[in-house]
């Protein structure tokens, strides 16, 4: 719809003999383009190499993709749709984001193949002046909606593919283990931040009612860092267990978080807290009446 | 609403059906501690399952409740309380401290047996009983 656009830009009485001057320009660029594809492409892909884009893909690969970006490119200038191109473009994102392509690949490589074809342009057009303003006048607002197309696809699936990881972290990072009958483990790894805490505290009290906990070890031995708003969702997170009538037991407390913890004053007397995560196992066991004993033991008993 | 209030043993049970209006909580207080002495309950189950909000007033009474039991020799124990309820009400410092809680009925009936145990062992109501 670049045609459109040129419209909009110049209301001018003979706007209609304008776009369909544009539209002819248009369809005599792609003959052009299709007509050298072969030759345009190899250029295309080895301006690629030289400038040391796509490094994480082979040649072959950088020449299989640079055919069906070209194909698709000529298609867009053709119909003015960019919707293919959309789709290709994010296609074309799903299958290199994981292998460590970067924006600045991506922008470079479609804003080189753009290159490319004006130089070819140029030395089609270099003695006809004027033609050569008019064809650059269609093809300069297709080209760069091309690219912009292509970039924006490739940063909205970076940052759904970041938005969708987060989310699986979110999920992974907050497992409540079910150790014995009636005691849950809630290992807590990493950094927390006041949304993590909420939703740890809502899987926790869920946890809690699904497996009828009585005793729940929350173990912080992978936390780093602990500041007032962490300590107090630690403590809300207590409270809330022990209305669902759970007993909480902390365990896991470096020194360097006891030491700011009791530097910024955060009132722990109501938590329990025990050395290291075996300890508060087997506090728990305790308060839940089991006794480990060792097998020897109680052989000869019987 | 009038929240009923079953005997079962030893204990008292107030089952609260449905959303309580300030006055309500405060007929059932009033009810629950004068039930406490006529019956001679040793303890009081207030099951809130089917709250699904908990108020100020609500918390307070429930802790007037549990701390009234207590001077009329009963122990209570607040069952039922929802995980979202739970978490707005730490959010909110409403904490019911030194009110027992547990998950529901069963646990709560647990808790009760255990605690009046201990107390007869220490030497409560059934020292004399012993002899």
């Amino acid at each position: 719809m670049a045609t459109k656009g040129k419209d909009a830009q110049s209301p001018l009485p003979d706007s209609q003999a304008q776009t369909e001057s544009t539209a002819a320009l248009l369809r005599e660029l792609v003959a052009h383009l299709r007509q050298n594809r072969t030759q345009l492409r190899e250029e295309w892909a080895r301006r690629i190499t030289r400038a040391q884009l796509l490094t994480a893909m082979t040649e072959e690969e950088i020449f299989a993709e640079a055919t069906s970006v070209y194909d698709n490119y000529v298609e867009a200038l053709e119909t003015g749709t960019f919707e293919a191109l959309q789709a290709y473009a994010r296609n074309l994102s799903e299958r290199i984001i994981p292998r460590g392509v970067e924006t600045h690949e991506v922008v470079g490589i479609v804003l080189l193949l753009r290159d490319v074809l004006a130089r070819s342009l140029f030395s089609k057009y270099h003695e006809d002046f004027d033609k050569l303003n008019r064809i650059l006048d269609a093809y300069e607002p297709a080209a760069n909606r091309i690219a912009n197309t292509v970039a924006v696809g490739f940063v909205q699936e970076r940052e759904r593919i970041i938005r969708q990881q987060q989310e699986a972290i979110r999920e992974l990072s907050t497992p409540v283990l079910q150790v014995r009958e009636r005691l849950l483990i809630l290992p807590i790894i990493g950094v927390i931040d006041p949304q993590r805490a909420r939703q740890l505290t809502e899987q926790l009290l869920r946890a809690i009612r699904t497996n009828r906990a009585k005793v729940v070890v929350i173990d912080i031995t992978g936390v780093a860092a602990m500041d007032s708003n962490v300590a107090n969702h630690l403590v809300q997170t207590v409270e809330a267990s022990r209305l669902l009538g759970a007993t909480v037991i902390v365990t896991g407390l470096s020194p360097e978080i006891a030491q700011t913890l009791v530097t910024i004053g955060v009132d722990l007397s109501e938590m329990a807290t025990v050395g290291d995560l075996q300890g508060g196992i087997e506090e728990a066991e305790r308060l839940l009446g089991y006794k480990v004993v060792p097998l020897e033991e109680l052989t000869p008993k019987a | 609403m009038e929240v009923p209030i079953l005997k079962q043993g030893h204990y008292l049970i107030a089952s609260i059906q449905s959303a309580l209006t300030d006055a309500d909580l405060s007929q059932l207080r009033e009810a629950l501690i004068e039930r406490v002495g006529r019956f001679r309950a040793r303890g009081v189950i207030v099951d809130v399952t089917a709250l699904d909000v908990m108020d100020s007033f609500a918390v307070r009474t429930l802790r007037d409740i549990a701390h009234m039991a207590r001077l009329r020799g009963a122990e209570t124990v607040i069952v039922g309380i929802q995980p979202e309820v739970a978490f707005a009400m730490v959010q909110l410092g409403l904490t019911l401290k030194g009110v027992s809680t547990a998950l529901d009925l069963e646990e709560g009936l647990a808790f009760l047996n255990v605690q009046t145990q201990i107390r007869i062992e220490r030497g409560g109501p059934g020292r004399l009983d012993r002899g």
